[in-house]
């Protein structure tokens, strides 16, 4: 078995009625655009390999018609595939008859929509109930569990209303208790905090982190957000028209972008929040600074250096000083590096 | 010239022929298949001819207190109660209660034939798209065509009486309920579905935890058009010797009975309505949850 909990070989996705016999013409290199002209079929997804690691949260992002919402749908096979592979704990979810694949969606895997996807007709209990229900729980224990949910999302209280008398954010809650009602390992989530405002939606990222910390799931969030994907995401990939262009952790992400496509993503990142003081961390660490984590934000340690009037800083791992980072050092990482300079950023690797 | 001036029409014997042909060989049908026919729907004329037994063997105020009783039941509405038992106390009183209950018995067994039938095809319609095709077209035939012209063929196989005429009501009662049902069901928020599909519903959870219950308030419009519309039917159906507030109206038409008529006339506008504004009712509160705003 590999190190991953999902892992996505040469997965194809096109749309249109004779899609098995367009994958070769997509896979010797025919675009996007040229399959819709000539033969009229849509292409999804192209040769779309990840490795999703378990008990992490693995951002997928992309812009609208990135196919990043397609790929997620493939994990749980809401969407049929051209051809590929998706092998979750070792088995091929494309190869599952239909009956292995409804214990899959039951046990294996649950999803938090965009549009929340609740039942109308369902009050807040009862939507949360629903996949216990699905699964055969018996109601008393199913309505027990929903509720411990509920009250862990923040919704107490809530329980007999209906999802038209609550606000978005609310609504999404129910929608991630809901989804972690199930107990399943990984956690689907396309784009789930996307039709939120600003400061909900923040509240909502807050809120999965909080129960990340402890529950350990493995968790795919689709997002078109790359804010979201830096705060969120242990590793993020990135998708553009069906193809996969980078992945790798944050800093890797803002740092070394693949291509203009990527670093025109990560321009107006706020580079203090995502940067830590382990990938500025250089020389011996002997001079006298601040110590400090070096898992510290360079935010965060600008704050401290402000604070006591230090102007270097000693990076602290395990209790041991490994290198240290200047005040100078920090603000160069900061400043936005000019589109032709790309190189400059690259220096502090 | 003539080819112009005058339709190329069949010749006048081939044409009389082809009628005669029809019209015997679906004699011949109607003389070797009536009476497995007859056998067939005789489940359906017991169910009848009790139902109405019932209706006239209970005591006059029981049947009002149950009037009253359902009419509260499904719209919540003191005032909607009290006019239906008043409509049915002025009903009894202009000595119209026997054909009333008659009627009742004709149109609740119609009622349920439909939702029995029509659901079902509307569900199996919903499904697919060919047998969308395929059904509605057969749908609008059954709305459109003149009543006279399948009363006929009914009349023929099975004779005059309760069961054509309850054939007759239910060929043009049923199109409304499978129509919403099929809209209603069509009409579900795909996302929602995905929703349901994702958490590894199969297809019955689906469809009796999710698609029914939202397709509801569309089901519902059915049935009610569906009672409205066998209501409709009374007085024709009495032409083929259905017992009913639609026999003193035919006879009224024949005589120039002009109260007759109006009274009976009334009594069938006082059961469509008692029958709508309760089923109204009951359909918006199957919405309530569409309701939004934090006090409620």
């Amino acid at each position: 078995m590999s190190d991953y909990k999902i892992e996505i070989k040469n997965l194809y996705k096109i749309f249109g009625p004779n899609d098995k016999s367009m994958v070769d013409l997509v896979a010797n290199g025919m675009s996007k655009q040229e399959l819709l002209d000539q033969h009229k079929h849509v292409l999804g997804l192209r040769d779309v390999n990840i490795g999703i690691s378990a008990n992490s949260i693995n951002v997928i992002m992309g812009l609208s018609g990135s196919g990043k919402s397609t790929l997620i749908r493939h994990i749980n096979r809401l969407i049929e595939p051209t051809v590929g592979e998706i092998i979750v704990d070792g088995d091929d979810v494309l190869a599952m008859n239909p009956e292995r694949i409804r214990d899959f969606r039951r046990f294996g895997a649950s999803m938090v929509f965009q549009k929340f996807g609740l039942m109308p007709h369902r009050t807040v209990l009862e939507n949360c109930m629903y996949g216990l229900n699905i699964q055969g729980v018996e109601t008393g224990d199913a309505e027990k569990r929903a509720k411990h949910w509920l009250n862990r999302v923040g919704l107490s209280g809530f329980e007999d209303r209906f999802p038209a008398q609550l606000s978005g954010g609310m609504q999404q809650r129910v929608g991630l208790a809901r989804a972690l009602a199930t107990d399943a390992d990984i956690l689907l989530m396309d784009e789930a905090f996307s039709a939120l405002d600003p400061l909900i939606r923040a509240d909502m990222q807050g809120i999965l982190l909080d129960l990340q910390s402890e529950l350990h799931k493995t968790i795919v969030f689709i997002t078109h957000d790359l804010d979201e994907a830096l705060r969120i995401g242990d590793d993020i990939a990135i998708l553009r028209d069906g193809e996969l262009i980078q992945k790798g952790n944050p800093q890797s992400i803002v740092l070394k972008p693949a291509d203009d496509y990527v670093a025109d993503f990560t321009k107006d990142v706020n580079r203090a929040r995502v940067l830590t003081l382990n990938t500025l961390s250089h020389g011996s660490g002997k001079k006298k600074g601040l110590p400090l984590n070096s898992d510290l934000s360079i935010e965060e340690a600008m704050q401290e250096m402000i604070v006591s009037d230090h102007n270097l800083v000693t990076v602290m791992k395990e209790g041991k000083s490994i290198g240290q980072v200047s005040l100078n050092d920090m603000v160069a990482a900061i400043a936005k590096p000019k589109t032709t300079e790309s190189g400059e950023a690259n220096a502090y690797r | 010239m003539s080819f112009f001036t005058k339709f190329p029409a069949m010749e006048r014997g081939d044409l009389r022929d082809l009628k005669k042909g029809i019209d015997s060989s679906f004699k011949d049908f109607s003389r070797y298949w009536g009476e497995s026919i007859e056998t067939f729907f005789d489940p359906l004329f017991y169910f009848l001819v009790n139902f109405e037994k019932l209706l006239l063997a209970t005591p006059w105020p029981i049947i009002i207190l149950i009037v009253a009783a359902l009419s509260y039941i499904g719209s919540r509405s003191w005032k909607l109660s009290l006019g239906a038992a008043v409509s049915f106390l002025l009903i009894g009183y202009l000595g119209m209660w026997e054909n009333t209950m008659s009627t009742v018995a004709l149109i609740s067994v119609a009622t349920i034939i439909c939702i029995a039938v029509g659901i079902p095809i509307g569900i199996a319609m919903s499904k697919s798209d060919r047998l969308q095709a395929m059904i509605t077209p057969v749908l609008d035939i059954m709305q459109t065509i003149p009543i006279f012209v399948y009363l006929l063929p009914v009349v023929m196989l099975l004779g005059i009486g309760k069961v054509p005429g309850l054939i007759a009501v239910c060929v043009y009662a049923m199109p409304p309920i499978v129509r919403l049902t099929n809209l209603g069901l069509r009409l579900v928020d795909k996302e929602i579905l995905e929703a349901a599909d994702a958490f590894g519903s199969n297809y019955r959870q689906r469809l009796f935890s999710v698609q029914l219950p939202l397709a509801l308030p569309n089901i519902f419009a059915g049935v009610n058009q569906t009672i409205m519309m066998a209501l409709a039917m009374v007085v024709i159906a009495s032409m083929i010797g259905v017992k009913g507030l639609g026999v003193p109206v035919l006879q009224s038409i024949q005589n120039q009975y002009l109260a007759l008529g109006l009274m009976n006339g009334l009594a069938i506008v006082a059961l469509a309505i008692i029958f709508d504004r309760v089923s109204q009712q009951y359909g918006k509160r199957l919405q309530r949850h569409r309701e939004g705003g934090h006090d409620v």
